[in-house]
Formats: C-alpha cells, structure tokens, sequence
C-alpha cells in the first residue's frame, strides 16, 4: 500500500532511500541538502533494514565509500550541495571510469565559489557535461516535485545498474526545500550477500577465488586498451541515448512558443502558462526529465511549430546551449533566468517572453 | 637444453624447495630490481593464504608504484583514487564486516594527499588493516619529495636537499595515528634483511588477526627504499637505508 | 479552488510552523499543497517567510510573486510583502510593533491582535495559532475538524496534550479579527 505524507524533498529522498533497500548511505552536511542525512540519522535505518549511515569525514571521503560499496555490488548513495559536488567530482569519474553504479543527489544552490546557499541551477554544465575529467556521462535525472525526489531513487538505480553507470539526480535548494504531497513505495528487501554473488559476482568484489577473481578499476596505462575502453564506453552512453530520454510535454499542442524548463524551473514555467492564458499567449512547456541523454529529437520536431522557444534556468544560461544545438537555428532560441540565488517568478518568465519574441 | 624442463616436472623431480603462494599471480613484477615492494606484497599474500581467507579478502590498490598492486595480488581488488583508500576499504568493510579488507599504500598517497581519509578510518576504527610502504619519495612519478622525505634528501623536487624550514619535516604518520583510540595496532617494520622479513609478516599476520578479531584498525608501516629513486644500487640503498632512514623512522610496535 | 497565501515574520514566530499546519490541514481536506519556505540564516532571528498553496488542482509554481493573501506579522514582512498582494487580495496583520500601517486601498486590509491575545493566555505558543483562527476566518479554505486533524499530523505525539490550547487559541484568532480597511 503506498503512504502518503507532507515531506520536504530532501526528507523523501531519504526515506525512498530507505524504502528501496539501499545498502549505504555515506555524505557530509552541506545547505540546502543537510536534512538529508539528518533524517536518516534520526529513522535509524540500520534497525528498519540493515542499511548502513556513516557521516564521513568529506565530501570526498563520502564519494570514495561509495566507490567501495558500489564496487562490492552494493547500493550506495551519497547526496550534497554544489561545492560539495565540486569536492565529488574526482570520485565520480573514477566510478564513471571503473563503471559502478550509484546514486548521487545534488540540491543545487548558487555559485561560483561559496556562493549561496539559495536555489539555482547553474550546476548543469557540471552535471551534464563532465564535471570530472575524460570522457565521461552521467545519467542525469532532474525532479521537478517532492514526489520525484522520491521516485527518482528506485528510477536511478534501476538505470545505474541497467547501464553500470553513476546517476545523479539534479535538484535544486527549491524541490529540497519545500513541502509537498508524497506516496511512498512500500519497503523493498535490501539483498543478501548470496543474491549479490548470483548477480553481480562476475564483475563485483566480493572475495573470490584466484581463478575467478575481479577487479575494479579505471587505469589502462596501455593507450590502445585505453581507447578500447572508451570506445567501450561511449558504446554504451549511445545505448542510453537511444532507449533513456524521458521528458514531460505540457500544453505543447498549437503552443505558438515553447519554453524548455526542467526542475523548479519547470514548475515556475507551468504558472507562467496559465498567466499567459489569461493573456492570450498560447505557450507550452517541454521538461526534460532526463538531462543526459538530453530529449534533442523531441526539442527538434516542436521546433518545427512553434515561432520561438525560450530556455528558462535558473542560471546565466547553460542548458540554453543544448536546446540550440538541437534546433538547430530553425527558431530563435533565447534564454532567460535569474540567479546567483534569485528565483524567477512565473510573471517575470512571461515578460521575458513577450519581450524577446512578442514586442 | 633446460628450456624443455616444465616446472612441474622439476617438482615432480623432487627438488621443490620453495612454493610461490597462489594469492600471486605469475605477472612479471614492474618493481624496480631490488626494491622492497615485491617482498611486502608476497608476504601479505601468504599471511591471506596461511589464514585461509584469500577469497575473503578485498584489497585496495593506492596510485603510485603500486598502483597495479592488482597485477600481482591474485585476490578481488579495487584500484582508490590517490589517498582515497581508507575510504574505498571503508566503504566496503561497512558492508562486509566478516570479509578481510586492506589498503596497500604509498608515503604520498597514505601520508600527503590522503592524510584526511587516514586520520578519519583510523579514527573510526574502521576494522581494515593498513599496509603501509615508507621509501621517503615519489617512486612511480619519477622521484619527487615526500612527506616521509629526509632533512637534506634529494629528490626531483628537493634537488638541493629537503629544506625543512620550507617544506616541514618527515612525518611520523605511524606514531600519529597510534594515539587514536580507533586503532588497535601500530607497527613499523622493514623487509631488507630476511629476519627483518619474518618479522613484518608476523606484524602482518597480527594486523589481519586484529581484523578477524574485529579489535580495529591495524596499520603496519614497512620502511622500504626506493633504489632508483635515491640513484643508489639496491645494496648501496638498503644500507642508506639502515643508516639514515632507520634513526628517523626507527623499527618496532608503538602500539599493540 | 487556488489559494495562495504568503506568510511572513519573525523566525521565532512560529511562521514555518503556522504553514506547515496549514498545508497539513489542506492534506486532510484532500487538497493539493505546496510549502516553500525561505531557509537559511535568516531563519535564526531574522526575518522567515513561507509560500503555502491549497489547491483543487496540480499545484504549478511554488514560487509567486503576488498572492492572494499576505499573512504579516512584523514591520519588514509588511513593507516587503504589502505591495505583493493580488488587488482584491487580503492583507491580515498584527499591529503589534507596527509604526507604518499598511496605506493600499484596493485590497481588504485585516489585523489581529495575536501577540497581544497570546499574553492574555500566558502562552507565546499560541500566537501563530491565533494567527492562523484569523485567517481561517477570512478564508475558510479548510474546515475545522481538518484543522484539528492537521495540527495532529504536524506537531510531534509528546506535544499533542497541546492540541487543546491551539484549537482554543485558533478559536480565539477566529473571534478577534478585525476589519481595517474593505474594498
């Protein structure tokens, strides 16, 4: 039976955490996310599941017990706020590299540097586009309520271990922060040691005999195996190119102009629809949920009927650059949006709007 | 001539004297000649293989010259992150409380760039057995300065002599992390000299007792030279070794 | 039915709280609910406000810039959040600490005395409570019962001996709430 609560969205993240049967949970406090880790302090899961909760001693010790975790076929999660990220990303494309799966939240907050500790989006370029060094993808996927925060755990590890590649799920201070409607999953088991063995005994380090032993590992220092190993790699980033683009399509039938919008932005930009109604502004909303792989065909085709489509983030503008690249100069494409911790009201989008294309 | 002789029919000869352990594979060793690395691997693979845990156990390669400790170690293994590796083996010792799970590291990588995550395993006492290799320097990058380096020693970044006023002095990391409560066992040993040999792979064998014991984290420094890195012979290095490395890195338990 | 409410004050006022209640309370009337709060070192003796939407439909943006109802309980909250309520909207405020009354004349102006009416209860608790019976008052967007339902679900089980002396003080806030200025 599903439950249903009034949670913030760091907090239903961590109790679908919880819920999934993940295995360990290591992060470090950071605003806005620390209600992660409070909350499964306080749930205790390790006597609900078993789960373990270690606070580490940083943001790269926490990425690095994942590496651990998920490289023993275990489910591991850490979440943190943008510098932390920032400290995560050597972590991270070792586990690109070595192929592990896991779950990674980030509930973004402004930058550069310290920053800010209020919502913004300007992490897309880090999550999307590397992040790390080499040649790397994560699969990224953007929560645009408290009820994806949740659901998006089960949705992430069934792709990390689908693929055997790091999600991260791209949030915001706002989807952390507020309170929303939320129904639970029911519990799932964790598994044993024994279903780990049968399922991912052939590439897990879990104690193996000499002749049938694994490694975990990202080095190749032989170049020609290296670039086996990418072209490995990019293989399988175009598998989920092909079979993982997932985006959400709002009022988009006759929209005489699209805005592109995913995360908070996203709910902002569905207020913005309806205020430009009330105008008789005929506009539509295109959400990816997933920003890599980024819904390109999809942006592309609305192209073909709309007269401007506009990139609302709240950044200086980053996945702007995508939704030209898929246009491909067959609109105009503009991007609008506040930030360094400034969030854009639904009124201030429309008039962005009407001032780019309109006037 | 001898060339037709397999190794299997020298032993069924009779004339085995002396059995490689199975925890190492046949790979070539990429250690430099006479460089102390080979011996501590072998002896920690056959502490594994006489406590009977080699498919228990999950080992954690560091990066410098030992970055493909994986090569040679016949038993599951992760390749850390530089420094990283007390949280990779904590990460998986979390999980797997009754597996046998170590770190094998580098000065740089256990005493520089991954001080933090050393300090914080052995603060946790995190069940997991540190082996710790000490040659005062940067083998696999070509020779550069250590936290472990020597007041005076030349490396590649010292090529005038450590300046201690400028760059501090060698850490004593072993003696540090020994005053936290988290670690049940700190050692310091040397493989140069055979009886120096049997004695780190007692130090060893206790370290992974501790483990079985679950009494903590055990940290077993070995003091190693680096003969191409301090561009000595391996005999000149080993004695360099006794007579400069020893005094400031002196042999013994300094806990448990 | 939409209702989309700022409230504004104080941390220490109960400003969170008082929302928090609210949207619970929107739950058990089978409402949609959003609550987006302003987090942060602000919350820690500087001023806090809270977004609150009850809803019949999918909630969009839980971030506004105007709302129908601007719940402020100090001076900065009022000069801030005054100007942000929709024309026809209503503005209920505390007079306590008030030297510049709110001046619109295209919104209907309300004020309680919350502050005032807790320290006859001798109980700084019931404040937002009184706040809250207020507004329910003027915007009867959920029903007492769900109210009551709602402070269960919120306040933690060693505090719902508690629950008593807010439906009280809720009741009190409805009774005291006075016309300033109407349309």
């Amino acid at each position: 039976m599903k439950e249903l609560k009034l949670m913030k969205g760091n907090e239903a993240f961590a109790e679908a955490v919880i819920r999934e049967g993940v295995d360990a949970y290591f992060g470090y406090p950071i605003t806005p996310q620390s209600e992660v880790i409070e909350y499964l302090m306080l749930e205790e899961p390790h006597k609900r599941t078993g789960m373990v909760v270690l606070q580490a001693e940083s943001e790269i010790g926490a990425i690095h017990m994942v590496y651990g975790a998920a490289g023993a076929g275990k489910k591991a999660v850490t979440s943190s706020s943008s510098p932390g990220i920032s400290l995560k990303q050597e972590g991270i494309s070792y586990l690109a590299g070595s192929e592990l799966p896991c779950v990674m939240l980030n509930v973004v907050r402004g930058g550069p540097g310290l920053g800010t500790i209020q919502p913004s989006q300007a992490d897309y370029f880090q999550t999307v586009k590397g992040g790390g060094h080499g040649d790397y993808k994560l699969i990224v996927l953007a929560p645009a309520s408290v009820q994806e925060m949740a659901d998006f755990v089960e949705d992430g590890f069934e792709l990390a271990f689908k693929y055997r590649n790091p999600v991260m799920i791209l949030s915001d201070g706002l989807i952390g922060q507020m309170m929303e409607k939320v129904y639970l999953k029911p519990q799932k088991p964790r598994l044993t040691d024994e279903e780990i063995r049968e399922k991912y005994g052939n590439w897990a380090t879990i104690g193996h005999k000499p002749s049938e032993r694994n490694i975990i590992t990202s080095l190749e220092l032989k170049s020609e195996r290296q670039e086996k190993h990418n072209q490995k790699l990019q293989a399988k980033y175009r598998k989920v190119e092909k079979n993982e683009v997932r985006f959400e399509k709002i009022n988009c039938e006759n929209a005489d102009y699209l805005l592109v919008a995913y995360g908070s932005s996203a709910r902002i930009c569905q207020k913005t629809i309806q205020l430009g109604k009330e105008k008789g502004i005929n506009i539509g909303l295109l959400r990816p949920i997933t920003l890599w792989p980024f819904p390109s065909e999809e942006i592309n085709k609305m192209a073909d009927n709309v007269k401007g489509i506009l990139s609302v983030e709240l950044s200086t503008g980053q996945m702007v650059e995508d939704v030209k690249l898929a246009v491909n100069g067959k609109v105009p494409v503009e991007h609008y949006g506040r930030f360094g911790g400034m969030i854009h009201s639904p009124d201030e989008v429309l008039e962005a709007l009407e001032e780019k294309f309109i006037k | 001539m001898s060339n037709n002789i397999t190794p299997e029919e020298i032993i069924k000869n009779g004339t085995l004297v002396f059995e490689k352990t199975k925890l190492m594979t046949d790979a070539h060793l990429s250690y430099c000649p006479g460089c102390g690395h080979g011996v501590a691997h072998r002896i920690t693979m056959e502490v594994l293989e006489e406590m009977g845990v080699g498919d228990q156990a999950i080992g954690i390669a560091p990066v410098g010259c030992s970055v493909l400790a994986y090569d040679f170690m016949n038993i599951d293994m992760q390749q850390a992150a530089h420094g990283r590796a007390p949280a990779v083996a904590t990460g998986i010792k979390r999980l797997y409380p009754d597996k046998f799970v170590f770190t094998y590291q580098g000065d740089g990588d256990l005493a520089a760039i991954g001080t933090n995550e050393t300090i914080h395993a052995c603060n946790r006492g995190e069940n997991i057995v540190i082996i710790f290799i000490n040659n005062g320097i940067y083998g696999m990058t070509g020779g550069q300065m250590a936290p472990t380096t020597l007041g005076g020693m030349k490396s590649s970044t010292s090529p005038y002599g450590r300046d201690l006023g400028m760059t501090g002095h060698p850490i004593k990391i072993t003696e540090m992390m020994a005053t936290l409560p988290g670690v049940c066992y700190a050692t310091r040993q040397a493989v140069h000299k055979p009886g120096l040999v049997r004695k780190a792979k007692k130090a060893i064998r206790k370290a992974f007792e501790n483990q079985k014991d679950k009494k903590g984290l055990s940290i077993v420094e070995i003091v190693s030279n680096c003969n191409s890195g301090w561009k000595m012979s391996p005999v000149k290095s080993n004695e360099w070794l006794e007579e400069n490395m020893l005094p400031v890195f002196p042999l013994g338990d300094i806990k448990g | 039915m939409t209702e989309e409410i700022i409230i504004a004050g104080f941390g220490g006022q109960g400003v969170l709280s008082m929302g928090k209640i609210l949207a619970y309370s929107g739950i058990m009337q089978d409402k949609e609910v959003s609550w987006m709060p302003s987090y942060g070192p602000e919350m820690r003796g500087g001023t806090a406000n809270v977004t609150v939407i009850l809803s019949d439909e999918r909630i969009s943006s839980p971030v506004l810039r105007d709302f129908d109802t601007a719940i402020v309980l100090n001076q900065p909250s009022l000069d801030k959040f005054e100007k942000s309520v929709k024309p026809g909207g209503i503005l209920l405020y505390d007079p306590n600490g008030i030297i510049h009354p709110p001046t619109r004349k295209d919104i209907n102006i309300y004020k309680i005395d919350a502050a005032f009416e807790a320290s006859k209860m001798k109980s700084s608790k019931t404040f937002n409570m009184i706040v809250l019976g207020a507004f329910l008052k003027l915007k009867p967007v959920v029903e007492m019962e769900n109210v009551l339902k709602g402070l269960k679900k919120s306040l933690p089980e060693r505090h719902h001996h508690m629950i008593p002396m807010n439906e009280e003080a809720i009741k009190l806030g409805i009774a005291k709430v006075e016309e300033v200025h109407k349309i």
